[in-house]
């Protein structure tokens, strides 16, 4: 049970450095933002093959945020010049085309079969729950520290200027400043943070394949920021706790239910998942923790 | 970072000269000119759609005639981004409020003054020396404007919430917090009520007695118009049909016919 539990932790505190992004870009600055999967396969790949290389995780991590930075540097330079529902669908073409690179480049990256034998964090610590709880540690650490600097950007002079963006694009511009260059900042800052967590999710799970980076993962961050409130760093949190809630609750409902089969199950998370999004646009439309206007 | 020449009141800060403006076959204005001298009010006033609005995002950056010229403090331009206008000096409001509706009040001014904070976003970050200094005066500025507007009473309040009059002044304010040297003002005083409209005018008198701001107003309120402004120039679809004092503008047979003459 309590390997259960710490299992599920992992993958939610992934899953909330992924959200913290996310937030950053749409919750803050209004980037909508439907490739935000490009960049955590950009940083799980990277990390895989240096790690396979040997690189120390220190490096190989730092180099997976930075690769995922610099994924979003062109794509930011071309397309937040358009509007912003233009974005929406470069994106999301962003992150398949990443998916397109990394099942086509056979020689790098083994294509569909993709990479296994990922080596864990820790590998001294014994394998089991010593190692899974030095890994959900450290990845804890990490996001208190992703949630301080998020913290700080919303209270800086950045920071208002990013959600003044959001608010009223020509606004801005009339003050003075190139809504386009915070909104590459932006970008970028949030795909380091979804590198990083591609990086603990390719050494946690061991095994990486284009399968793993479809949109539909993208849809899930975006499900956990509305339902958590929007603009919110709690509502990152509180989203993430609720669509893990779903996610595993649906699990449990396969034990109850054993009739199902895997292939129809996965359906029907997918079904209770969007359904909790109907509900809550309907009943809650600012997000569990109320949306940004509720400050 | 404004160009250091001085431009001294009466002189031409601004001038205006044969642009045309068109959207495919429309065209919103054509062959205008005019000039705004430092230091007055000059109204733009004319019917709806008369290529008023058009004017000013010409003026700020937001529009890009096809005809024409541009000098701002003696310099031509041919084409300028809006927020390179604004870092030489102008500023504006919006005819439809554009508002950061989420924030506050007091937020929404201090966004005002982004163009003057100059600190690294990580001196930023760690919230300590010289950003945390230039935060503090920033601040003492904003909450003087805040005081001539008579708004403190909503400091904190998110401006989406407040009435629109009320809007309309936050949105003077953030635009005063540029510290403009030309200030464009789109129909400050529409929506408004009476009382509301006499405190408008005030502090638009205000702001051009005190900061020595030079503005040009759009307004449709003939009254506000001849009590305000220094000089008036007319459009009618997109065409200068009047430019001089309040006093010409109205005698004006032209303006009369195109204008006056139509109830409003
Ligand atoms: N972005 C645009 N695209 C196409 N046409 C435009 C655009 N902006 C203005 N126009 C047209 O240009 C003309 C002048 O519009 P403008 O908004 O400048 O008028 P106005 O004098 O400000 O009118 P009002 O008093 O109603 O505010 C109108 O015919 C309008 O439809
Ligand atoms: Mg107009």
């Amino acid at each position: 049970m309590e390997a259960y539990l710490v299992a599920i932790a992992i993958v939610a505190a992934i899953y909330v450095l992924l959200a913290l992004g996310l937030n950053l870009q749409y919750g803050l600055t209004g980037i909508i933002n439907f490739g935000h999967v490009g960049f955590f396969c950009v940083g799980a790949y990277t990390a895989a093959l240096l790690a396979e290389k040997g690189w120390p995780p220190l490096l190989s991590f730092s180099a997976a945020a930075a690769l995922a930075m610099l994924a979003a540097w062109p794509m930011g330079l071309i397309s937040l010049k358009l509007r912003e529902d233009y974005f929406a669908i470069v994106s999301l073409g962003f992150s398949e085309v990443v998916r397109l690179v990394v099942t086509s480049e056979k020689w790098l990256t083994s294509g569909v079969q993709g990479i296994t034998g990922i080596p864990k964090l820790f590998g001294g610590l014994a394998t089991g729950l010593p190692n899974s709880l030095a890994v959900l540690a450290v990845l804890v650490a990490v996001n208190l520290l992703a949630i301080a600097a998020m913290r700080r950007i919303v209270t800086s002079p950045f920071g208002r200027t990013i959600e003044a963006i959001r608010d009223n694009e020509e606004a801005v511009k009339a003050l003075g400043k190139d809504p386009a260059a915070f909104k590459i900042q932006v970008l970028m800052l949030g795909a380091a943070l979804a590198g990083v967590a591609g990086a603990f999710y390719a050494h946690y799970i061991g095994y990486i394949s284009p399968d793993q980076f479809i949109p539909l993962v993208t849809f899930q961050i975006w499900m956990a920021i509305i339902m958590g409130g929007v603009g919110r760093i709690s509502g990152a949190l509180a989203g993430t706790f609720i669509l893990m809630l779903f996610l595993e609750g649906s699990r449990f409902l396969r034990d109850i239910m054993p009739f199902i089969s895997e292939v129809e199950m996965a359906s029907v998370r997918l079904g209770v998942v969007g359904l909790a999004l109907v509900l809550f646009t309907l009943y809650r439309p600012t997000g569990l923790m109320g949306d940004f206007t509720r400050k | 970072m404004k160009p250091e020449k001085k431009i001294e009141p009466g002189e031409q800060l601004l001038s205006v000269e044969n642009v045309t403006l068109r959207f495919g076959g429309v065209k919103a204005i054509t062959d205008v000119s005019f000039d705004i001298r430092k230091g007055e009010v000059r109204a733009i006033i004319g019917p709806n759609g008369a290529g008023k609005t058009s004017m000013l995002n010409v003026i700020n950056g937001f529009y890009h005639p096809q005809e024409g010229r541009i000098t701002y403090r003696g310099e031509t331009r041919a084409k300028m981004r809006p927020h390179v206008a604004a870092t030489q000096g102008i500023a504006r409001t919006f005819q439809n409020v554009a508002l950061f509706k989420g924030m506050s009040t007091l937020d929404n001014i201090m966004v005002g003054r982004t163009l003057k904070m100059h600190k690294s976003f990580f001196w930023q970050l760690f919230r300590h020396g010289p950003a945390m200094d230039e935060e503090i005066e920033h601040r003492k500025f904003v909450e003087e404007i805040i005081d001539f507007l008579e708004i403190e009473h909503i400091r904190k309040v998110p401006v989406g919430k407040l009435p629109y009059g009320l809007q309309k002044r936050v949105e003077l304010g953030r635009a005063l917090a540029m510290e403009p040297e030309l200030l464009l003002l789109d129909e400050p005083m529409a929506g408004m009520n009476l009382e509301e409209k006499e405190d408008m005018c005030r502090f638009i008198l205000d702001t051009k007695e005190q900061y020595g701001t030079t503005i040009a107003l759009i307004e449709h309120d003939m009254g506000v118009v001849m009590d305000l402004s220094d000089r008036v120039v007319v459009l009618e679809y997109g065409i200068k049909i009047a430019d001089g004092t309040p006093e010409e503008v109205k005698s004006n047979q032209k303006v009369i016919d195109a204008y006056l003459g139509v109830a409003h």
